[in-house]
């Protein structure tokens, strides 16, 4: 048996190819090549990112809560402010879907209200011979869609005199799932409108500084790190208390956003700056402008595609803090002021402990609160590891 | 090294200068003044108001003179240690706000330790076991931690502890140890109170700081070095402690700089719902009833408290890491 290796000290081998020379070779080559070669940016991206379960998952989950926000009269069974008196601080019922041991269709028990004379405090009991079956796509409170149309068409409601609090009431007998639902629209929109916001101050004055360098440069690097190192809530506490009082509710939460995004624009100011500075180094840059592409061309073909998606990732993760921020302002009462509903308002009711110990179901509205913070923390994590598809 | 420090230190003094600018204008911002809304609240009780005190306190205060004169008055107070009075409480700043400056930084430092204390091992864990149910377990807790208000967490945190342990509820000691000096038992008072508002402060600081460790861990660990390393058959452990880690722990001490304002943040909101006896529920007062210096002393408290944190940070990185010792005095 011949050993693969030579004798020691003896030549190797000289092989040559006899195949004619092909200078496309590695571009055909299946194994090299493939989609992977010819895919553009976007769809680079779109790949990596698709890797990542968890934020393709997050992302769908906030498009449908976004989506869901456009049609929140729709979905909730009562209106935002619709006050059922007989029942204040009604628990939370439970659906049945079976009776007798078969399957009917989904229905709740009616509730009877004691009130206990000492503690003064309403007891609610399943009254077993009242059967209330819930109706689905079916008439209730009578809102203005979108403020236009004049309608009362609700995704599911109570049997006819019946009631539905699937979450139970709060202290005006207001159904907490509803103003959940309604409460979306406030917390979720500040935290984009916010960011957008940011983003606009953050690229023009990060763009700036880095583009043009020099004095305005070093005076936006002290600005942005001494901006950064302040506390942010103490900050946004002492800027909400400068709303006035008399303000009314949407200039308030105008106001609420500005303040939110007043502090958050640094970060990515930073970023553009340093990623700008980086990229004009970079050699197609240079090729560019060795091709005589004027300097709008520059930053509107060449750099802004090159960073974008950095910030598009990094915009991602400053709308958790955002929210938690207008979550916060409004619980301790300088944020949002009722009758805006936004999910702090709503857990400022749960401000007290007696609250937490006797009607727990008002600090449901923290359960949205931390799954969307969840999904953008982590819809902002595959973005940003698919932002850089090349590395 | 010397010049390093001295440096630093200089440079502190253009960022306080622009943080009390700023802090003054903000405090400025607002419509009308304490002594306005003052008078008002006490006409609606039906009582006069004294107008000669307010008259000379607000002669005192140069509330007649320009902004700028009296921002810079209120920094050339500061700079002796006058930071003002409170109209509120009728007493000079120093003296309302007491021990809750104290109180603020126990309440930090020992969050700030707490953070390290749990997050380190975690972290390292994390980075050596990645993708591990290990890593994901752990990295689904931090998020959570990053994601529940801690407002809610600090309601929920007092009752459990209230059920099940019976300590009083809120408050940084037990009633009988309010605005009494220093003694061993208020310490001790201190210590079984202290452990909620840090366990509600640090889970935020805590998540984020094992997420920033894992990822700096794992870029050092995918280095050429370390795999060099281990191919000339050095053990995954000693790998890990003689290089990745002492990296990694450069990034753990220059991290205070970042988590330190999130504790501060934290602190107050957590306070406020605890009523601790710290600054933030008298910060929040004195910001609504616009009793001006107070509210300015606390922020800019707070903010002087960022500052030396970061400066701390900054000196033992300079210590640890030669490359910023040499590097900087030239660079910067």
């Amino acid at each position: 048996m011949k050993s693969p290796l030579p004798e020691s000290g003896a030549p190797l081998e000289h092989y040559v190819s006899e195949a004619a020379y092909d200078p496309t070779s590695i571009e055909n080559d299946a194994a090299v090549a493939g989609p992977m070669a010819h895919a553009s940016q976007m769809q680079l991206m779109w790949w990596y990112f698709r890797q990542h379960k968890l934020a393709l998952v997050s992302g769908i989950f906030l498009l449908l809560v976004y989506l869901s926000i456009l049609f929140s009269e729709f979905l909730a069974p009562y209106n935002l402010h619709t006050r059922h008196t007989e029942s204040i601080y009604a628990p939370p019922i439970s659906v049945h879907f079976t009776r007798d041991g078969s399957l009917v269709r989904p229905y709740v028990y009616g509730q009877t209200m004691t009130l206990d004379m000492t503690t003064l405090r309403r007891n609610y009991t399943d009254n077993l011979d009242d059967i209330q079956p819930l109706r689905f796509f079916c008439r209730g409170d009578s809102y203005k869609f979108w403020s236009l149309i004049e309608t009362n068409f609700h995704l599911i409601c109570p049997a006819t005199d019946g009631q539905l609090f699937l979450l139970g009431t709060d202290r005006l007998g207001r159904d907490v799932l509803s103003r959940t639902i309604y409460g979306a629209r406030i917390s979720l929109t500040i935290g984009i409108f916010g960011v957008l916001l940011s983003f606009v101050l953050g690229i023009v004055i990060g763009g700036i500084a880095g583009y043009r360098g020099g004095v305005f440069d070093m005076l936006v690097q002290r600005i942005t790190e001494v901006l950064q190192s302040i506390p942010s809530i103490p900050l946004w506490m002492a800027l909400a208390t400068i709303i006035p009082l008399t303000w009314s509710p949407l200039l308030v939460y105008v106001g609420i956003t500005v303040i939110l995004s007043l502090l958050d624009w640094t970060g990515l100011a930073r970023a553009v700056r340093s990623k700008l500075l980086s990229l004009r180094e970079e050699d197609y840059v240079v090729a560019a402008e060795l091709l005589g592409a004027s300097s709008k061309r520059v930053i509107g073909r060449h750099l802004v595609p090159g960073f974008m998606s950095h910030l598009i990732a990094s915009a991602t993760l400053t709308v958790p803090a955002m929210i938690l921020g207008e979550t916060a302002l409004s619980f301790l009462g300088i944020g949002l002021r009722p009758p805006i509903t936004s999910w702090g308002i709503l857990l400022t009711e749960a401000r007290s402990i007696n609250i937490i110990a006797l009607y727990p179901w008002l600090l449901f509205p923290v359960v949205p609160v931390i799954l969307v913070i969840l999904a953008f923390n982590f819809l902002g994590d595959g973005l940003r590891d698919a932002a850089d598809p090349y590395k | 090294m010397f010049r390093y420090i001295l440096w630093r230190i200089l440079t502190m003094i253009p960022t306080l200068l622009i943080i009390s600018a700023l802090v003054f204008v903000i405090i400025e911002l607002p419509p009308g003044d304490f002594f306005e809304s003052h008078v008002a609240e006490l006409r609606a009780l039906g009582e006069t108001a004294d107008l000669a005190e307010i008259e000379m306190l607000k002669e005192r205060y140069g509330f007649d003179k320009p902004m700028i004169v009296r921002y810079a008055h209120w920094l050339g107070g500061m700079l002796v240690g006058d930071f003002g009075y409170s109209f509120e409480y009728r007493l000079p700043v120093n003296e309302v706000v007491g021990d809750r400056l104290w109180l603020t930084i126990l309440v930090s430092v020992v969050t700030i330790a707490f953070t390290w204390m749990i997050a380190f091992p975690i972290g390292i864990y994390s980075a050596t076991h990645q993708y591990s149910w290990g890593d994901y377990g752990l990295t689904f807790v931090g998020m959570i931690g990053i994601a529940v208000p801690n407002f809610i967490l600090a309601l929920v945190m007092m009752y459990l502890a209230n059920v099940w342990f019976g300590t009083s509820i809120g408050h940084l000691m037990d009633r009988e140890y309010f605005n009494q000096p220093m003694s061993w038992e208020k310490f001790v008072s201190i210590l079984e109170h202290l452990w909620i508002p840090v366990l509600i402060i640090g889970t935020a600081g805590t998540a984020a700081m094992i997420r920033r460790l894992r990822a700096n861990l794992l870029d050092e660990l995918k280095k050429q070095y370390v795999i060099t390393a281990r191919s000339k058959g050095l053990k995954p452990r000693k790998v890990l402690l003689k290089y990745p880690l002492r990296m990694a722990l450069n990034f753990f001490i220059s991290d205070i700089g970042s988590i330190l304002p999130a504790v501060i943040s934290g602190a107050e909101v957590t306070a406020i719902v605890l009523s601790l006896e710290t600054t933030g529920p008298m910060l929040i007062k004195a910001l609504q009833s616009q009793d001006m210096y107070l509210a300015g002393s606390f922020l800019m408290f707070l903010a002087f408290l960022t500052v030396i944190g970061v400066l701390v940070s900054d000196i033992a990185l300079a210590i640890l890491d030669p490359r910023i010792r040499f590097g900087a005095g030239r660079h910067r």
